[in-house]
């Protein structure tokens, strides 16, 4: 089942991050209005963290710091460069699917190394939690992307699109659709899962960033969240289905949409502890997912 | 990028993997010794599956050696665990009791 | 891609993957060590990609970075909290396994530049990934059917070793106790 989706140069990158960046405004944007603030809230947060002084602790592990800052954009622009923006994609991977779940994975590193850089102790529980939080959040994510793969019968992006012309994956995949919402908000150290950036530590991995290395943590969570968003519209929404509009332009919408109601919904959910989460993960919500899986496989078998 | 160059590297990987599980005297350290080897286990092996036989049976034994990778390291850590819980070290040349 | 670029960028990942194992070895703090193994595995799984192995490549770049993520976590335990660096040097016998080491390297890239490698047999299929799966679940599925056991037996005696503390413990002598009694508290209090 190959679907007609055109590789692009890699000189196109610059543009994924302009929409990546773009998008992840937009939600920091919502954030903003929907906790009592202004839309310009976070332009002006920007252009202050800019001009504010880089800080340093004594013998902070500063490369390793540093990287886990800047990596979560790094890691969200790998996670949009398999995701088909209509026919134009910068990478068609035979496995782009496995490729997100890797990039997500890398989440786990990066916000590890950017608790332990600091060499200071609110940081440091910060990583720990996000580690012990994505352990639980982890292996449902995975069974929830395989979800769409099997309905599709392939591990590439273009082809679980194309197997959605028909119905779109949410309608029979529901359970994989919340579960994968949920965990993008947790990678993206957000909302109920921002155990890790909490205020009953100082801030966790934010307490001792400042200057430009905050404005790149707190741009990656959201840019995380946007590039979970886009891909939660490639794999159960359809991609680019839709009307009158080219598909590149539903794509876009898409996203936003989604984008756009994981912002909303995720104030309304007080924050989890991770040890919590853990019980909850493994004995409820990941038997759920297999369940789901289960019905996926037969209504795959029996078509 | 012929065999030859993918099974040096293997070797080179190997090698560095061989130094750090003989000389090591932390275990964890030695368990990164015996990582790097199967890392060159793996490089090897995905260049003499695409060179000189690229059928599936190869293909399957790669995955075979990853799970073999993960449940190594898996013991590895439990063992050290245990280890730390009963003698309070994790020094591999403290842990000798068949010795003489 | 063309050949001089690939050959190129494939020498440069060995480089970078062999540099990278040599500096676990070198570095003074344990979570740079970690990372530089990690960063080792990335390179080997990129690697891994060139020669047309997608599924296999990718996801030996997603086990191993969440593997030395859990074993940061298990060398700050064992090892104490050093970002500062201090040295680290702890080996025993040295000399003997620079030799052993610098032996094998030659032995094994010897015979690599020496032997006369046969030539190919058959061809890679249209499409590796569906080989591969049409392989696990079809022909090779003896693999699977060991390989899950193992697995799950894992678990269990990882578990088994690592916790001091037995069932009869958490749960008191007829296993009714609720909610367990541990050391550390956690869970939703079932």
């Amino acid at each position: 089942m190959a679907a007609d989706v055109v590789t692009v140069s890699v000189a196109w990158a610059p543009l994924a991050l302009l929409l990546v960046v773009a998008a992840a405004w937009w939600a920091a944007c919502l954030d903003a209005v929907v906790s009592g603030g202004r839309w310009g809230a976070p332009a002006a947060e920007a252009a202050r963290l800019l001009r504010q002084r880089r800080r340093t602790l004594l013998a902070a592990d500063r490369l390793l710091w540093r990287l886990g800052g800047g990596g979560l954009l790094v890691a969200a622009l790998l996670m949009v460069a398999v995701i088909p923006l209509g026919r134009w994609t910068l990478s068609d991977l035979g496995v782009g699917v496995v490729w997100f779940n890797a990039m997500d994975v890398l989440v786990w590193a990066l916000v590890w190394m950017a608790g332990w850089g600091a060499n200071s102790t609110h940081a440091l529980v910060g990583g720990y939690r996000f580690l012990a939080q994505a352990l639980a959040y982890e292996l449902p994510l995975m069974f929830a992307l395989t979800a769409p793969a099997v309905g599709a019968g392939s591990l590439r992006v273009a082809d679980v699109i194309a197997a959605q012309h028909g119905l779109w994956f949410v309608v029979w995949m529901p359970v994989a659709f919340v579960v994968f919402c949920a965990c993008v908000v947790a990678f993206s150290v957000q909302g109920p899962f921002a155990a890790a950036a909490a205020a009953d530590i100082g801030g966790g991995v934010l307490a001792e960033v400042s200057g430009v290395d905050r404005l790149l943590l707190l741009a990656g969570r959201y840019a995380l969240l946007a590039a979970g968003s886009a891909f939660a519209v490639v794999a159960v929404f359809g991609g680019g289905d839709g009307p009158w509009l080219p598909d590149w332009v539903w794509t876009l919408v898409k996203t936003f949409a989604v984008l756009s109601v994981l912002v909303l919904v995720r104030r309304r959910v007080p924050l989890l502890r991770p040890d919590r989460l853990v019980e909850v993960g493994w004995v409820l919500v990941l038997p759920l997912t297999l369940l789901q899986l289960l019905v996926v496989s037969v209504v795959v078998v029996v078509r | 990028m012929t065999l030859q160059a993918v099974l040096v590297i293997a070797a080179a990987l190997f090698a560095v993997g061989l130094y750090g599980a003989i000389s090591q005297q932390v275990l964890v350290m030695v368990m990164m010794g015996l990582e790097l080897m199967i890392n060159a286990v793996i490089l090897a092996a995905a260049g003499l599956w695409w060179f000189l036989a690229p059928t599936p049976d190869g293909h399957v034994l790669l995955l075979v050696v990853i799970a073999a990778m993960t449940v190594e390291m898996a013991m590895g850590f439990a063992v050290a665990t245990v280890l730390h819980r009963s003698r309070g070290s994790d020094m591999t040349d403290m842990s000798t009791d068949l010795k003489q | 891609m063309t050949g001089v670029v690939q050959t190129v960028l494939f020498w440069g990942l060995g480089a970078v993957a062999v540099a990278a194992g040599v500096v676990v070895f070198r570095t003074d703090s344990m979570a740079r060590a970690t990372y530089a193994l990690a960063a080792s595995f990335v390179a080997v799984g990129a690697q891994v990609l060139f020669l047309h192995l997608d599924y296999v490549g990718v996801i030996v770049v997603l086990m191993m970075v969440m593997e030395m993520a859990v074993m940061a976590v298990y060398m700050v335990m064992f090892m104490g909290m050093n970002p500062a660096l201090m040295p680290m040097s702890m080996v025993h016998s040295r000399k003997t396994s620079l030799g052993v080491a610098a032996g094998a390297f030659i032995v094994l890239a010897g015979g690599a530049l020496l032997v006369p490698w046969p030539a190919r047999r058959g061809a890679p299929a249209v499409d590796l990934t569906v080989s591969l799966g049409q392989a696990t679940m079809g022909s090779k599925m003896l693999v699977m059917l060991v390989v899950s056991p193992v697995l799950f037996s894992t678990i269990v005696s990882a578990l088994v070793l690592a916790l001091p503390r037995s069932r009869y413990d958490r749960l008191g002598d007829d296993l009714r106790r609720r909610p367990a009694e541990d050391p550390q508290p956690g869970g939703v209090g079932r």
